[in-house]
């Protein structure tokens, strides 16, 4: 009984969302575009001027644009390499018959609630401090030399923290998956003689399919911005070591208020975006009409 | 065939994932016990006993002002999750009761607003904050983080509403309901459920943004992300403070987060994996 009078109300109950979203995605992005054009630099407002793709050509003759571009990728590769296997193994733990199994994943996915600046604190100080950390400590205690991760392995230390944080909700998805798995299935590929391996292979892992889709597109959303970890461990250094592209934008346009560099910065990072964005739409889109 | 497991087998797989949760939970577990040693104990190498004492706790409050970031993440997470909701529900529920050929793509889009890196637009919003004079304003930073997670909330709430089947409301219409009373008799007691989880998602979301917090305040507005964040310029060793005031930044959320396991994985995938 879709009325012309409940397909207006219907329009006006939808306006908001879709009026502030439009808002919110035009606006910035046309201010992005045009002062990625601009000679502007917030140091000199008065002296704005037309600087054609001069921001882009300064963006991409700068070496540490690529390093940021391949650092990002690896941010992102990385976490999701270790999330996913690592998730996968620790979902078919908790699938097993044991006791204690509610604390056992409320201690398994409470990484998952801690804020980044907080969890990126303490891993930088407590665990992996060359002096005092608990690395360092197991590493004497084995009569090694400490490792001074965030100066020698920048990059792969703030992985690793953003991998504890995101391993927590892959595991959680996972497990979900892993439980609406029908059981009979399993006993039947069981009886006729399927082995481990092969159970997991042909039947497990097509089961989660989908759950690992989904994984991999929210996780890339929020990888492709992390920020607050190398904010308070690294600072994007040593040199531009584990700079990735947002942390290089903040840079251009924060500490150095170059409004046009870090808007020309803003537009690849957009681009990038937009590329992976599609890759992985196509797939989930896939996926979920199922 | 029942699968019953041997007692030693499901003994041997408890100590393997024990094993395991522990060290995954290891940090956070450290860091409480830290925020109960003094500071050279916080720096004398694995202890996991403390020696108990509350002064970090005390320090914090009283040297570094804890109360106001918290009350701050507090009013901000709250309230965008509010004003979110307010501006979802409606949306949320026209698509899934009416929804047209167009819902989908209309979901799709709003999902890929998401897909826009936060650090990309940050000139124009910098600047547009600074020009509103909304730099550093609880106000701001509610409207942005509001803005950055309704997508997430009309995704949230239209997989729940969606599950509400039409017939009752139907079958409410039929029996003479005025639409006053569907909406409050038949509607809302069966909505609650979903905009209760995705509220508690969302709050969860708020707490733990780090990079609109962080960038758009100083120190007025600024929430606990901030707040610790600020702990990282490099002023000697407080770990025992720092173990104090993380353990009180994360605590309310961790606490809501075990209470929100199911929710949050049908939130956070958009009810495709339930």
């Amino acid at each position: 009984m879709a009325t012309r009078q409940t397909r207006t109300l219907a329009r006006f109950m939808m306006a908001p969302s879709v009026l502030l979203l439009l808002v919110w995605m035009i606006v910035p992005l046309a201010m992005t575009l045009w002062f990625s054009f601009q000679n502007y630099n917030l140091l000199n407002p008065a002296n704005v001027s037309w600087a054609g793709f001069f921001n882009y050509q300064y963006f991409y003759t700068d070496p540490a644009f690529f390093q940021a571009i391949w650092n990002t990728l690896l941010i992102v590769g990385g976490v999701l390499l270790i999330t996913v296997v690592g998730g996968t193994f620790l979902a078919l733990l908790l699938d097993q018959p044991m006791f204690g199994q509610g604390i056992v994943r409320i201690l398994v996915i409470s990484p998952f609630f801690v804020m980044p600046p907080v969890a990126a604190l303490i891993w930088k100080n407590m665990i992996m401090h060359p002096g005092y950390g608990v690395f360092a400590s197991i590493t004497r205690f084995f009569g090694g030399t400490p490792i001074d991760w965030f100066a020698q392995y920048p990059l792969f230390s703030i992985i690793l923290i953003v991998a504890w944080q995101w391993l927590p909700f892959a595991t959680l998805i996972f497990l979900t998956s892993l439980q609406s798995l029908d059981g009979e299935q399993k006993e039947a590929a069981e009886m006729d003689g399927a082995g481990l391996v092969a159970r997991f292979w042909y039947l497990t892992l097509p089961h989660m399919s989908r759950a690992i889709t989904v994984v991999i597109l929210i996780q890339t959303i929020f990888l492709l911005g992390v920020y607050a970890e190398i904010l308070v461990t690294t600072n994007g250094g040593p040199g531009y070591a584990s700079t990735n592209l947002p942390f290089l934008i903040y840079r251009t346009a924060l500490l150095n208020y170059d409004v046009g560099g870090a808007s020309a910065g803003g537009v690849i990072a957009i681009i990038l975006a937009n590329i992976v964005a599609l890759f992985i739409m196509r797939a989930v889109g896939k996926n979920l009409d199922r | 065939m029942a699968r019953a497991a041997s007692t030693s087998q499901k003994i041997a797989w408890t100590v393997v994932a024990w094993a395991v949760a522990f060290v995954i939970f290891f940090p956070i577990l450290y860091t409480v016990i830290t925020s109960f040693k003094t500071e050279p104990e916080a720096i004398a190498g694995i202890n996991l006993i403390p020696s108990g004492t509350l002064k970090s706790y005390i320090d914090v409050q009283t040297q570094r002002d804890y109360w106001r970031p918290f009350t701050n993440s507090v009013i901000i997470s709250l309230g965008s999750t509010l004003l979110a909701l307010l501006i979802a529900v409606p949306a949320a529920w026209s698509m899934a009761f009416s929804p047209t050929r167009r819902t989908k793509d209309i979901l799709m889009w709003m999902l890929s607003t998401k897909m826009m890196p936060a650090a990309a637009v940050l000139v124009p919003i910098y600047l547009l904050f600074r020009d509103f004079g909304l730099l550093d304003s609880r106000i701001g930073l509610t409207l942005m983080l509001t803005l950055i997670n309704l997508p997430i909330v009309v995704w949230m709430l239209y997989t729940y509403f969606r599950e509400i089947p039409g017939e009752i409301l139907e079958a409410a219409r039929m029996d003479g309901a005025s639409l006053w009373n569907e909406i409050i008799h038949v509607l809302t007691p069966m909505a609650v459920p979903g905009i209760a989880s995705t509220m508690l998602l969302n709050i969860i979301l708020a707490w733990n943004e780090a990079f609109w917090t962080i960038r758009l305040t100083t120190t007025n507005a600024a929430p606990l992300t901030a707040f610790i964040a600020s702990f990282s310029s490099p002023q000697g060793l407080f770990w025992a403070k720092l173990s104090a005031a993380s353990t009180m930044a994360i605590a309310p959320i961790l606490i809501m987060g075990w209470f929100s396991q199911r929710q949050l994985v049908r939130g956070l995938t958009f009810g495709a994996v339930k």
